[in-house]
């Protein structure tokens, strides 16, 4: 088996190398996916949508679409998680952890992540509401605020972190996410524009409608990170402690 | 052996990306412990990734920040010229694949705990016998 699989991974890697021939090399900047749309994106971006990062432009603005149901699809993966995990009470079979003495008193670790968690988090903020201007973004700033709470479950007891955000918060977060994000889109769409073009809003805000642009990406990042967020915790904290919503690891 | 060497040196991106992407298919097809296939599952998306991110490179390129948006003082409108920064799309269609990676991880680790709850098991031959032996 392991032979034949050998041969087999050979094989395709022969028929790539074959193919990569004929891909231009590496950081030519007159290969065929550099010539076309993304220069348009780099050249008319900071015009058409007065933000100087292109990738966040291109994500929330050009490709909004996409990022909308990307969006949608880790809101879908964090609840096949939680229907794969969670078991109802009835079946549960009754007292399957031994309740050992989770008192973890470790003071340094505690100490540290007492420190840690709020720089973290308005690390994660900062990453947000600078994503036009630096690297960064809603799915990166989500994922930062995520891991604060990973931090304090790590380092205290998972049920330190559920007393401080409810299970029922995070979902309700999962979700608030995902419907402002398509909130922005229909309100759009109510002032006779196309779905997400975030130029109708320029009435409604007094401003410009490249500023307009601006802010409906911005938006669309807090949203985007408020999924990512809770997404992230719901992740932690089912699969930590098996849906069980205990004391975790 | 001329037309190797410039052949390697030119696109050892795409080398780079292949050996990851085979040891990522062997790992998922070859290995019987399905926590390590989904390790070669995760190392199978690390490679599109890698490819997806040097393919929009370009030499002597910044990141894909425009200069002039940061309030340096220019009295005529800002020409930008497009060789100045890399490809943006590459990396915005890899910013949502990184997340949705680490979404169907999550899955992947979800069936994993209840695979293992219901069968004792992860180990593929285990399963099976398991499957065997269990009363219809």
């Amino acid at each position: 088996m392991k032979q034949l699989t050998l041969v087999l991974v050979t094989l395709i890697g022969v028929l790539l190398l074959q193919a990569a021939m004929d891909l231009p090399d590496w950081s030519d900047p007159a290969s065929p996916a550099s010539l076309h749309l993304s220069s348009h994106y780099l050249e008319k971006g900071l015009e058409e949508t007065g933000v100087p990062n292109i990738v966040t432009a291109v994500l929330a603005d050009y490709r909004s679409y996409d990022t909308l149901f990307e969006t949608v699809v880790i809101l879908a993966a964090g609840l096949i998680v939680l229907t794969i995990l969670r078991r109802t009470l009835r079946r549960r079979p009754k007292a399957v952890r031994p309740r050992p003495q989770r008192e973890s008193q470790d003071i340094i670790l505690q100490g540290a992540a007492r420190l840690l968690v709020p720089a973290i988090q308005v690390f994660a903020l900062y990453v947000v509401a600078h994503g036009h201007y630096s690297p960064g973004g809603g799915f990166q700033g989500g994922v930062i605020f995520g891991t604060s709470f990973i931090l304090l479950a790590l380092c205290y007891d998972l049920r330190v972190v559920l007393a401080r955000f409810r299970e029922k918060t995070v979902l309700f977060c999962c979700a608030a996410g995902v419907l402002l994000y398509a909130g922005v889109g229909a309100l759009c769409m109510a002032l006779g524009w196309n779905f997400l073009g975030y130029a109708a809003l320029a009435g409604m805000l007094g401003s410009t409608e490249v500023m307009a642009r601006s802010h409906g990406i911005l938006a669309v990042e807090i949203g985007v990170g408020i999924t990512v967020m809770a997404i992230m915790v719901s992740l932690y904290i089912d699969l930590a402690s098996g849906g069980d919503l205990d004391e975790g690891l | 052996m001329d037309e190797l060497l410039p052949f390697i040196v030119a696109k050892y991106n795409y080398w780079a990306a292949l050996i990851l992407l085979l040891i990522g298919l062997y790992g998922m097809i070859a290995k019987n412990n399905l926590m390590k296939k989904v390790i070669g599952m995760t190392i199978f998306q690390t490679a599109i990734i890698l490819f997806y991110i040097s393919v929009g490179e370009k030499k002597g390129a910044s990141i894909p920040i425009i200069l002039e948006g940061h309030g340096v003082a220019s009295s005529t409108a800002p020409v930008i010229e497009a060789v100045a920064y890399a490809n943006p799309l590459p990396h915005v269609l890899m910013l949502t694949a990184i997340v949705v990676g680490v979404g169907t991880l999550g899955v992947a680790l979800a069936l994993l705990q209840k695979i293992h709850r219901v069968h004792g098991s992860i180990e593929e031959d285990d399963i099976l016998e398991d499957l065997r032996n269990r009363p219809e």
